[in-house]
């Protein structure tokens, strides 16, 4: 682990509609670090992640990756980006290879795949498990095999940082396995990852450091919560310490 | 074939081709963004276009096709800026084509709706030798997009969010993706007319779709699918005196009808072989473990 920030988020606002959903938040993420982005629905986490991509424009404060200023970083070969999907498929069949394929443009050349690319788009297949469905079409895909699906377009780039927004989201057990292998290899390998999460479930060993949202504010930032005793039994309203007195239980729904 | 004898079915027949590759070529990226109906709304805006060149003296195919292209690109900014009211917007974008169309051509010397009937409903047997001209330019420009660009245009169209982390230019693809829409439409408009026009982009991508499992498949049988029926069309009509635009129509849906009755007994076939081919995942009938573990107990 180094200390070059791959992630360098300083006092970012963003807004949706004119609500206000990022209240200026604060995040680096350093080479090799797992991240778990944590916290209950309408908290910003999906936005945050959103904004560092691009997707959301931000009202005030700055976005670097890889140390360069968003709006100028054009290396996306380097990133590869899971959203927040049920399903791969679009309004016309297409097959998990070419799905996939997709994943690769950002290393190809004016949209040209050569044996080298058709070559990584096989080993990420492999890498989830889904190289013997390589021909299918993704509508005849269960919900756990689309998201293994948009995982390997994610890496078919090769990439070194992973932003996956909510990739267990109705996700099979066997599948749900399956991705934590998958992760698990990667981090070996020294990729950088952030993940937003509902619940740690079986990427809990993997993770370094969770980050806590809510209403748009950074509510924690460390090693993550650890489920012990009675926080361990199902359904537990997970009541953070930092929270002010009198505040309501916050349901980050890590422990549900 | 004496049909290939007299110059203007040869220019109905080239047009009737270049129009049957071209729509579905474009229509399939329009589907896949489920934006089927976008054709139709870029038919009714382009007759302003038609209007304007009545009344200016001008070329009706060239004027639709500027403000076509306009309007889609206005469409597309919509689509950008006006999230929450935008089907509003692009409601009285289309009524207001329609209507500047009427206006424009019943203010330009001479016009009258009878001028706007062969726009809308097509008329082959009146292309001339420069509309010919102007069609191929125009199916050139769109075979050359919706070929050359289609990994980038498949990955904007199937998912934008992730096409953007890519790299890829995805306003811009959209930006091309919607004029090459509208130059389709003003391409199409003198075979099936701009109140049809949308079918031959959508329903030859429908048809092809109950048949295939790949993107690259249902590009290919949808364009030619796209081609048969516009022959078979305008040959009809040349023998049986119906109107063109109609026959392709009706030939398209019929074609769509027939995919889809033969699609049933290969789905199932299809199902059936994944099924042996992935016996763990898709167990044909429920299994009950001969002993229960701890795993299965039900907590109350």
């Amino acid at each position: 682990m180094s200390d070059e920030s791959v992630i360098s988020l300083r006092g970012v606002r963003a807004e949706l509609g004119s609500r206000p959903v990022l209240r200026g938040i604060d995040l680096s993420v350093r080479r090799g670090q797992v991240v778990a982005l944590l916290g209950a629905n309408g908290s910003g986490k999906s936005t945050a992640v959103r904004t560092i991509i691009g997707q959301v424009p931000v009202t005030d404060g700055e976005i670097e990756l890889f140390g360069t200023p968003r709006r100028r970083f054009r290396d996306w070969g380097r990133v590869g980006y899971v959203p927040q999907r049920t399903t791969a498929a679009g309004g016309v069949p297409a097959t998990v290879t070419e799905v996939v394929s997709s994943g690769r443009l950002s290393r190809a050349r004016f949209g040209v795949l050569r044996k080298a690319d058709h070559e990584a788009v096989r080993r990420a297949l492999d890498l989830v498990g889904m190289a013997d469905r390589a021909k299918d079409s993704v509508n005849a895909l269960s919900g756990g095999q689309h998201q293994r699906v948009l995982i390997a377009r994610a890496l078919a780039a090769e990439p070194e940082l992973l932003i996956m927004d909510e990739p267990m989201a109705g996700v099979d057990l066997a599948s749900q396995e399956v991705l934590a292998a998958t992760l698990r290899k990667q981090v070996a390998a020294g990729a950088t990852v952030l993940l937003v999460l509902h619940e740690l479930g079986p990427l809990e060993p993997l993770i370094d450091r969770a980050v806590v949202l809510r209403d748009g504010c950074v509510l924690h930032d460390g090693p993550p919560p650890e489920a012990v005793g009675q926080h361990a039994l199902p359904g537990h309203d997970h009541v953070h310490p930092h929270a002010p007195a009198g505040a309501e239980p916050i349901r980050t729904g890590l422990l549900s | 074939m004496e049909i290939l004898n007299y110059a203007f079915m040869q220019r109905a027949l080239l047009a009737a081709v270049l129009v049957g590759i071209t729509a579905p070529a474009i229509g399939i990226y329009l589907v896949q963004r489920r934006q089927a109906l976008m054709g139709d709304g870029i038919g009714h805006v382009a007759m302003t276009g038609v209007g304007l060149g009545f009344l200016l003296s001008w070329s009706p195919v060239w004027m639709a096709t500027l403000v076509s292209v306009l309007g889609a690109v206005l469409m597309e900014l919509i689509r950008w800026y006006g999230k929450t009211r935008g089907d509003i917007a692009l409601a009285m974008l289309f009524y207001g084509g329609m209507a500047g169309g009427v206006m424009f051509i019943n203010l330009a010397p001479g016009g009258s709706n009878a001028n706007l009937t062969s726009y809308l409903f097509g008329s082959l047997s009146t292309v001339s030798e420069s509309d010919v001209t102007a069609i191929c330019l125009l199916a050139a420009f769109v075979v050359l997009v919706t070929v050359g660009l289609r990994r980038q245009l498949f990955a904007v169209s199937q998912d934008e969010e992730f096409a953007r982390v890519t790299g890829l230019p995805v306003r811009a693809l959209n930006l091309l993706t919607a004029v090459t829409a509208a130059v389709t439409v003003t391409v199409a408009m003198r075979v099936v007319g701009l109140l049809l026009v949308s079918a031959l982009m959508v329903v030859p991508v429908a048809a092809a779709q109950q048949l295939t499992r790949s993107f690259a498949a249902t590009f290919a049988i949808s364009v030619a699918l796209g081609v048969s029926v516009t022959i078979g069309g305008t040959v009809t009509s040349y023998y049986q005196d119906v109107p063109p635009g109609a026959t392709i129509v009706l030939l398209t849906i019929g074609a769509f009808i027939l995919l889809s009755l033969l699609a049933a007994p290969l789905a199932r076939r299809r199902a059936r072989a994944l099924a042996a081919a992935h016996p763990a995942e898709d167990p044909a009938e429920c299994k009950i473990p001969a002993t229960r573990g701890a795993a299965d107990e039900v907590g109350v």
